[in-house]
């Protein structure tokens, strides 16, 4: 019989050895799942995850897709460090693009270098925006950020549909729901030539090398490992976790909404109802899998992003339904928890002894 | 007071409320036994697209929900494996369910876009249906609308009358005395959530055989949060659960009928009102902490492990 062992600490090699072993699972079970929809695993395989990478362009589109997830992913890694479980980054990442595109089509006529830093600092502040009314609710009235900020991602997604169904609807667009597109001086600048990657990539680098630096240099971190892994000794410290949830959830804020404003100013070039396919949720698994540590986050981010760009290839290439991307991504994330046990648990085969109780009495 | 003038408002919300009533239920249940699930979302798609497809092939509205349920109870299965056998964290594995159960059901359910179905069959009852009034407003649906009437009170006397009821409460109060009396207590864990999944999956089906009648990508629009929202709201008393489900019945089709009284609000805001509401009724219930903590399962979210 399979049983757990408690380790007597946990396993570091585990702790990074967890997502190379939950990848492998998922590719075993994405083998059988292509086998059971009948289309030959090495192909679907190939299609999925090599295919995209090589070629140049492919690789550009691998930065396209990754930087929203490396964004969002290291600011909600640092909250959930912090116990801090803000799953509505999806909804910030929407009120990030609705304040930011928002600037962009107010300043339709201007042409100046400031646009887009407008558009930037706007965006940030409409993410901090909608992040702030879980932080608020949770310090003053102790509501669960789980479902408020999740509950504020079907408003937001509300609200994009109304503004790009009504008010900034493109007036020549022939009744579309889509903003008009934005100019030159409220688009990125690509920063490779022949491709869509953007210089938004870069500054989702910058926010890994600075969240690193935050999380390993300084006291905020330091509260923050604290307070997540044990809140009494975290309050004896003294340390704050009403401070550390409105820090956590503005950065988160300001992360996603740059975010989104990067997606709409970025590949999209304007504003549509629908702005991401779930970024805001992908990159919560992004974090798990990145083991809550930026660089980690960062791989993981890249990961992610050939999953979205596998599933299109796949599509095209093979006709595969594009959800096989979504079951992929849920399926890392179980196999990841599932290996996670691996830290703290051996597994033993055989008949339970009582070594343990023993080991705890003496 | 003309009486069929408001029959079509109320009778939308019932359909509106009786999803939410199995969801939440079946919620209320897995958490008072000390488990967090948050995975309902993920659960009730699952469920839906499963029943549609399963009515789709038998063409057996019964087998639809029974598969609905099956679906849920596998979907929960993995939830509670990962949780109870390998002491994974609640939080992030229920969020796995609930991304994995949209990946899942818009995959399945590929296929089934565009299918319509009539409708599960509208069930008469001897005498009670000819009742003036009452008949037509409570007496008039379908099999899954009268289980949800009993459901509530078939959870309240199980919880608070029966013996089983109390051990499973005693579980989610403190696992460590019930562990120490020798009750299993990862077994009735499992079994709680696997009830929750089963009933999740029922919310599903009767979303996608009876309120929409088909299936759509992430039709559930949040109703799994909804219902975990109203477990809270209902500080874990199945009547309350039962009159939350209600109320927010009633405010999703505020919607409907706010048009046809010719109030001009944009569409899109009016359907952010459940999602408002939730934000709202969480803070008027949870700002009292006193309350939250007399009421919630003690060992809520915590996990057990025998040799520890």
């Amino acid at each position: 019989m399979l049983r757990l062992e408690a380790r007597a600490e946990p396993s570091r090699a585990m702790i990074y050895l967890s997502p190379v072993f939950a990848l492998g699972l998922t590719l075993v079970a994405g083998v059988v799942l292509f086998e059971i929809m009948g289309v030959p695993a090495g192909d679907a395989l190939y299609a999925f995850f090599i295919e995209p990478l090589s070629s140049l362009y492919g690789l550009t589109e691998l930065g396209v897709k990754a930087t929203p997830l490396i964004l969002i992913g290291v600011a909600l890694a640092i909250g959930f460090r912090a116990n801090v479980w803000n799953i509505g980054a999806e909804g910030q990442l929407t009120l990030g693009a609705i304040f930011g595109g928002g600037v962009g089509l107010l300043l339709y006529d201007v042409d100046s270098k400031w646009v887009l830093p407008a558009m930037l600092l706007a965006a940030m502040l409409g993410g901090m925006l909608w992040a702030a009314i879980p932080a608020f609710l949770r310090t003053r009235f102790n509501t669960s950020e789980i479902l408020v900020s999740l509950m504020l991602t079907y408003v937001a997604t509300l609200l994009l549909s109304y503004l790009v169904h009504g008010p900034w609807r493109d007036p020549d667009g022939f009744n579309f729901p889509e903003s008009r597109m934005f100019h030159d001086a409220a688009s990125l600048p690509i920063i490779f030539p022949d491709s869509r990657l953007h210089i938004g990539f870069a500054l989702a680098l910058f926010v890994v090398v600075a969240a690193w630096f935050v999380i390993s240099r300084t006291l905020i971190g330091f509260q923050i490992q604290v307070i997540g892994r044990a809140p009494r000794a975290g309050a004896y410290a003294g340390f704050s976790h009403k401070k550390l949830i409105w820090m956590t959830l503005l950065f988160a804020g300001a992360a996603a909404g740059l975010a989104g404003v990067i997606e709409v100013s970025g590949p999209i070039g304007q504003l549509l109802p629908s702005i991401s396919p779930g970024y805001g949720f992908t990159a919560i698994i992004v974090a798990f899998v990145g083991r809550l540590h930026p660089v980690g986050v960062l791989l993981a981010s890249l990961l992610m992003a050939l999953s979205y760009l596998g599933g299109e290839n796949a599509q095209i290439s093979l006709n595969l339904p594009l959800a096989v991307t979504g079951v992929f991504q849920g399926l890392l994330l179980f196999m990841l928890l599932a290996c996670d046990v691996l830290i703290r648990y051996r597994i033993r085969i055989g008949p339970i002894v009582s070594k343990i109780d023993a080991g705890n009495t003496a | 007071m003309n009486f069929d003038l408001y029959l079509p408002t109320l009778l939308t919300i019932i359909t509106a409320a009786t999803p939410l009533v199995f969801a939440a239920m079946g919620e209320l249940v897995t958490e008072k036994s000390g488990v967090l699930n948050l995975g309902v979302e993920g659960m009730m798609l699952t469920g839906a697209v499963t029943g549609f497809a399963a009515v789709v092939v038998t063409d057996s509205a019964i087998l639809g929900c029974l598969a609905a349920m099956a679906a849920g109870m596998l979907t929960a299965l993995i939830f509670a494996f990962l949780v109870l056998g390998l002491q994974a964290s609640q939080v992030a594995t229920g969020l796995a369910l609930t991304l994995f159960g949209i990946g899942l059901s818009a995959l399945l359910g590929q296929d089934m876009v565009g299918i319509a179905y009539a409708g599960l069959p509208k069930l008469q009852l001897p005498i009670v249906s000819d009742l003036p009034v009452l008949g037509p407003l409570l007496f008039h649906h379908d099999a899954l609308v009268y289980l949800s009437f009993v459901l509530p009170a078939a959870v309240a006397w199980f919880l608070y009358r029966t013996r089983a009821g109390l051990i499973l409460r005693a579980v989610g109060d403190s696992h460590d005395a019930a562990h120490a009396i020798g009750y299993p207590v990862i077994a009735i864990r499992y079994m709680a959530t696997l009830f929750g999944g089963a009933m999740s999956g029922l919310a599903g089906a009767y979303l996608s055989l009876s309120y929409s009648t088909m299936w759509v990508e992430n039709m559930s629009a949040g109703r799994g949060w909804i219902a975990l929202a109203l477990v809270v709201f209902a500080t874990w008393r199945p009547w309350r659960v039962m009159f939350g489900a209600y109320l927010f019945g009633g405010i999703t089709i505020l919607q409907l009928y706010a048009q046809a009284f010719g109030i001009a609000v944009p569409s899109q805001f009016m359907t952010m009102l459940p999602y408002l509401a939730t934000i709202v009724v969480l803070v008027v219930i949870s700002r009292d902490e006193s309350r939250i903590r007399q009421n919630a399962p003690a060992c809520i979210g915590k996990p057990f492990h025998p040799s520890a």
